[in-house]
C-alpha cells in the first residue's frame, strides 16, 4: 500500500507542471462517523477590512484639517501652527493611514470612472478628489501647506534651498504637465495607474516596498535638501490642478499683513521660489520687441499642438504595452509563430481559459486604437503647456508689491515673519516700521 | 470692477460650477461603499506572484482552507511534495516550503489540514498541488488585517490571470463551494 502510493505520486506529479485544471469534486467530502465537525468558514472570514466609518473618519480628518490649515495660513498667519498641522498630516495621512488613498492617485480613479462603465469608485475617493479642489479655490493651496503628507516629507528636509532661474523653473514644471498627462492616458485606458506605482515617499509611510522606489524617494529627499519641494513643484500632477485653481482663489496668501514698505527682507525667504518682486520700468523699445515675440508664439501655438499631438499618437506602441492585454495578445503571437520558447504564466493562464485568440487580439488592437487616440490629446495638451509656458515667460504683468505667486505659492508661511509689517501685527516692533 | 477682475471672477465661477457638477456626477456614479482587492480563486493560477509582489514584507496573501470542500484525502498533493519518502508528515515529506500545514489523523482514513497562517507566505505551491489532483479546497486569498488596500496594488499589476480584483467591502472573500460548476 505505502509503496503503491508512493508511485501513484510520482506518476501524477508531471501532470501537475501542465497548469492548474478546473478542480472538480475529484473526491467528495467523506460523511465522518465520530462526530467531525468541519471548522466553521468564519476562520476565512473573521479577519474584516478596515470599516466603511473609518473610511468616513479619514474624510472628516481631511476636511477638518483643510479648513484648519486655511485657517492658520489665512487668518492666524503663524508658521509654527502650520508647521505642526503638517507634521499631524504626515503622520496621519502618511505614517497612520499608508498614504493611501491621497487626492493625487484619486486623479486616477476619477479618470478611470469616466472611462470605464464597471468601475465603482467609492465615494470617499470622490471627496478625496473633490475637497483640496474647493478649498483651493476659496483659499489658496493650503491642501499643499500642511496637509498632503508627500509635501510635508519634503518640507522637512528643505534645509539648504538655492534659487532656481524662473525660465528654469517653468522649463521643469513640464515634467508635472506631462506626468498628470501621462497619467491620466494610462487610467482612462485602464494599463495602470502610475502616479501610485512611482510614488516616491508611500514606501517610507509603509516602512516597506520596491527598493527602486525607496531609492527615487531617497533621492527626491536628498535633492529636497537643496531645492525646495522638488516632487510638488516639478512632478506633483495633482499640484498642476490645484496650481491653476489657486491662481483663481478668493483668498490668498499675502506676505505682509497690511502693506508693502518694499524693504525687500521677504526676497530670499521663499524656499520654493514663489515671491515676486515689484517690476522695474522697462527699457525703451522692449515692448515693440516683447509683442512681437508673444505674437510669434501665439502663432506657432497650434503647430506645437499638432506637433506633440502627432508624437504622442506615434508613441502608441511603446504607450500601450503598458496595458495587460497588450501585452498578452503580443506574447501569445510570438509563441503561436514559434518566435519564443515556453510559455509565461499569463499565456498559460489564459491558454487554460480557452478563450480565442481572435477576440484576444481584437481586444489588443481596440486597445491599441485607443492609446492612439488618446496619444494624440496626451501630446496636443503637451504642446499647448509647452506653449502657453513660452507666452507666460514672455508676458510680464506690473506689480508694484512684494506677492506670493498665486500659482506656485504652496502656502508654507515661512515668509511671514520677514515681513516688519507683521511684526508690527504680533507687537514685536513699533507701529513706526513704514506705514503711517 | 476692472475688465482682468471679471474675467478672473467669471472664470472662478465656472471652475466652481464645474466642480460641483463634477462632484455631483461622480457622488451619483460612485458607491457608498469602499471596495477592497480580493483573488478570485476559480481564476487564479497560483503563479506565486503573491508571494513577493506585495509591498508588505511579509505578503498579505495567504492560502485558506475550506474545510467543506476537502476531501480529507490521505494522499493529500497540497500537503505532500513530489515523490514523498512516506506517507507522513514528516518536514521532509511536505510541499509547503514553510511547514504551514498541519495533518491531523480525523478517522481512518481521512485526514485534516488546517493553516498555521502566520507561518504561510502565500506562495501558492499547495494551491497547485490541490487544483490539480484534489478538490482545490486550498485556495489564496487576500487577508484584510493585513492588506493596505493600495489604491494600485502590485500584486494586481503582477497578476497573469486577471484574478485580482476590487470586490465590495462587505463582502471581502471569495470562498470556493462544495456546489460550484
Amino acid at each position: 500500500m505505502m509503496r503503491s502510493s508512493h508511485v501513484t505520486i510520482a506518476l501524477l506529479f508531471p501532470l501537475m507542471l501542465t497548469g492548474i485544471a478546473s478542480a472538480a469534486e475529484r473526491f467528495p467530502p467523506p460523511e465522518f462517523e465520530t462526530g467531525y465537525e468541519l471548522p466553521p468558514v468564519t476562520n476565512i472570514t473573521q479577519a474584516v477590512p478596515r470599516g466603511d466609518i473609518y473610511e468616513y473618519l479619514d474624510v472628516a480628518v481631511l476636511a477638518a484639517a483643510l479648513a484648519l490649515s486655511s485657517y492658520l495660513v489665512l487668518k492666524k498667519r503663524s508658521r509654527r501652527w502650520i508647521y505642526t498641522l503638517m507634521i499631524f498630516s504626515l503622520l496621519y495621512f502618511g505614517f497612520w493611514r499608508k498614504g493611501c488613498v491621497c487626492p493625487i492617485g484619486a486623479i486616477q480613479n476619477v479618470v478611470l470612472s469616466i472611462f470605464d462603465e464597471t468601475y465603482a469608485m467609492p465615494i470617499t475617493v470622490t471627496l478625496f478628489f473633490v475637497l483640496p479642489l474647493v478649498f483651493t479655490l476659496f483659499f489658496g493651496r493650503t491642501f499643499c501647506a500642511a496637509v498632503c503628507p508627500l509635501g510635508a516629507m519634503q518640507d522637512l528636509v528643505a534645509l539648504r534651498p538655492i534659487s532656481i532661474p524662473a525660465w528654469l523653473e517653468a522649463g521643469l514644471r513640464l515634467f508635472a504637465y506631462v506626468y498628470l498627462a501621462a497619467a491620466v492616458l494610462f487610467a482612462a485606458t485602464g494599463s495602470a495607474f502610475i502616479i501610485c506605482r512611482y510614488d516616491p515617499f508611500v514606501s517610507f509611510f509603509r516602512l516597506s516596498g520596491w527598493f527602486n522606489i525607496l531609492v527615487l524617494g531617497a533621492c527626491i529627499l536628498l535633492i529636497g535638501v537643496f531645492v525646495g519641494r522638488p516632487y510638488c513643484r516639478f512632478l506633483c500632477p495633482y499640484g498642476v490642478i490645484l496650481r491653476q485653481l489657486s491662481r483663481l482663489s478668493k483668498r490668498r496668501v499675502t506676505i505682509t499683513p497690511d502693506e508693502c514698505i518694499k524693504c525687500r527682507l521677504c526676497e530670499d525667504s521663499c524656499p520654493f521660489g514663489a515671491i515676486r518682486e515689484p517690476t522695474a520700468e522697462w527699457p525703451a523699445g522692449h515692448y515693440v520687441k516683447s509683442k512681437k515675440r508673444l505674437g510669434l508664439l501665439i502663432a506657432i501655438l497650434p503647430v506645437l499642438i499638432f506637433v506633440f499631438g502627432w508624437l504622442g499618437s506615434e508613441l502608441k506602441g511603446i504607450a500601450s504595452r503598458a496595458h495587460s492585454t497588450v501585452r498578452l495578445a503580443d506574447r501569445v503571437h510570438l509563441e503561436d509563430a514559434g518566435r519564443v520558447e515556453g510559455t509565461t504564466n499569463a499565456s498559460d493562464a489564459f491558454r487554460a481559459t480557452g478563450k480565442d485568440v481572435e477576440q484576444l487580439n481584437a481586444e489588443a488592437s481596440g486597445i491599441i486604437a485607443q492609446f492612439g487616440t488618446g496619444g494624440w490629446v496626451f501630446g496636443g495638451f503637451v504642446g499647448l503647456v509647452i506653449g502657453l509656458t513660452l507666452i507666460s515667460l514672455t508676458v510680464q504683468r506690473k506689480r508694484t508689491d512684494y506677492e506670493a505667486d498665486r500659482g506656485s505659492c504652496l502656502a508654507c508661511g515661512r515668509c511671514f515673519e520677514y515681513c516688519p509689517r507683521e511684526n508690527v501685527r504680533l507687537k514685536r516692533l513699533k507701529e513706526t516700521v513704514g506705514g503711517d | 470692477m476692472t475688465r482682468r477682475r471679471f474675467l478672473r471672477d467669471s472664470l472662478w465661477g465656472t471652475c466652481l460650477a464645474g466642480l460641483g457638477a463634477a462632484g455631483g456626477y461622480f457622488w451619483g456614479r460612485s458607491h457608498k461603499q469602499d471596495t477592497v482587492w480580493q483573488i478570485d480563486p476559480y481564476t487564479c493560477v497560483a503563479c506565486g506572484n503573491c508571494a513577493t509582489y506585495c509591498v508588505l514584507e511579509e505578503s498579505a496573501v495567504k492560502c485558506v482552507h475550506n474545510h467543506a470542500v476537502c476531501g480529507y484525502c490521505r494522499i493529500c498533493f497540497g500537503f505532500f511534495g513530489p515523490e514523498p519518502h512516506d506517507i507522513t508528515e514528516a518536514a521532509e515529506n511536505q510541499l509547503c516550503p514553510t511547514g504551514a500545514i498541519n495533518r491531523k489523523l480525523i478517522e481512518d482514513p481521512y485526514y485534516e489540514y488546517t493553516l498555521d497562517e502566520k507561518l504561510c507566505n502565500g506562495c501558492g505551491k499547495c494551491v497547485k498541488g490541490c487544483n490539480a489532483f484534489g478538490n482545490g479546497s486550498l485556495f489564496l486569498q487576500v487577508r484584510h488585517d493585513r492588506c493596505k488596500n493600495c489604491n494600485d496594488c502590485s500584486i494586481a499589476a503582477a497578476c497573469p490571470s486577471g484574478a485580482f480584483r476590487r470586490v465590495p467591502a462587505d463582502k471581502p472573500y471569495i470562498l470556493k463551494r462544495a456546489d460550484h460548476t
